[in-house]
């Protein structure tokens, strides 16, 4: 039963922690709209959630390291937290300092990551109350 | 939890652009002041910013490198009755560059504003998750 209710919430859990961690690249980007050379990033949510509930090892386990000079895999400006490859955002138009934020695209993928956060969570909050009253009766 | 680590990002932000606005209100204020304590006009100053990782998490906030003084050459006036004035009658004046600077005035207000905004999206996410299932 218990392994039931995991299988139920696993995919808006998956989704909330990867719309979360969306939301955190682009503040990142919103933060360095000013910051000469930087690079807007972002990472392909739909693949991303894709792979994440389809089981496949979307988590990227930090790599064994026996000397100080190897790589360790861990988050970096390239990687999110779990493991999301953050790719650039293609320029509309470019600025002289090199800075790659567009602002309009940044705050309209911002408030669209947050209602589809809110979404999740409405519709993982119902389902909460459906098998409560399931249990409840 | 990534969605705490805006918090630190925004924060960031905010703090580089309130030391941009400072700059503008020191260069603004001072750009008419043609002697200073060292007896140098004032330069005007700029910030540089630069992206920085906030923790291990990836999160990119930013952070103020430097503040430089401006490059461009000093403005020169004519006015021989200034006491300052050189055996020409010319004065050195600060190279305020005064549009220059509400320009950057109104860049810097917008992005602070920008990254309040984020702040309180963030909030409310966060907010809204601690009563699910409620």
């Amino acid at each position: 039963m218990a392994n039931s209710l995991d299988d139920l919430f696993r995919f808006h859990q998956q989704a909330l922690s990867l719309r979360s961690e969306r939301q955190q690249v682009l503040a990142s980007n919103i933060a360095n709209a000013d910051t000469p050379n930087y690079k807007a990033r972002d990472f392909d949510f739909a693949a991303a959630l894709r792979e994440a509930t389809a089981g496949g090892a979307a988590t990227a386990s930090p790599l064994k390291t026996t000397s100080a000079g190897h790589m360790n895999g861990a988050p970096s400006m390239e990687r999110t937290a779990s493991g999301q490859e953050l790719k650039y955002r293609s320029v509309q138009q470019g600025s002289v300092d090199g800075n790659s934020v567009d602002m309009d695209t940044e705050r309209a993928q911002f408030t669209d990551n947050a209602v589809h956060y809110q979404t999740s969570l409405t519709v993982l909050s119902h389902e909460i109350k459906m098998m409560l009253a399931a249990i409840q009766g | 939890m990534s969605m705490f680590d805006i918090f630190k990002v925004s924060s960031s932000a905010l703090n580089a652009q309130s030391q941009r606005l400072n700059t503008v209100a020191s260069n603004l204020a001072n750009a008419d002041s043609a002697t200073s304590a060292t007896g140098e006009p004032y330069r005007a100053k700029q910030v540089v910013f630069s992206a920085t990782p906030v923790d291990e998490s990836g999160a990119t906030g930013v952070q103020v490198a430097g503040v430089i003084d401006d490059p461009s050459p000093m403005k020169t006036v004519y006015d021989p009755r200034h006491p300052l004035a050189d055996e020409n009658g010319n004065v050195t004046m600060p190279n305020v560059n005064v549009v220059e600077e509400m320009v950057n005035m109104i860049s810097a207000s917008r992005s602070y504003q920008s990254n309040v905004e984020v702040m309180n999206t963030a909030k409310t996410l966060l907010l809204k998750t601690l009563t699910l299932g409620q």
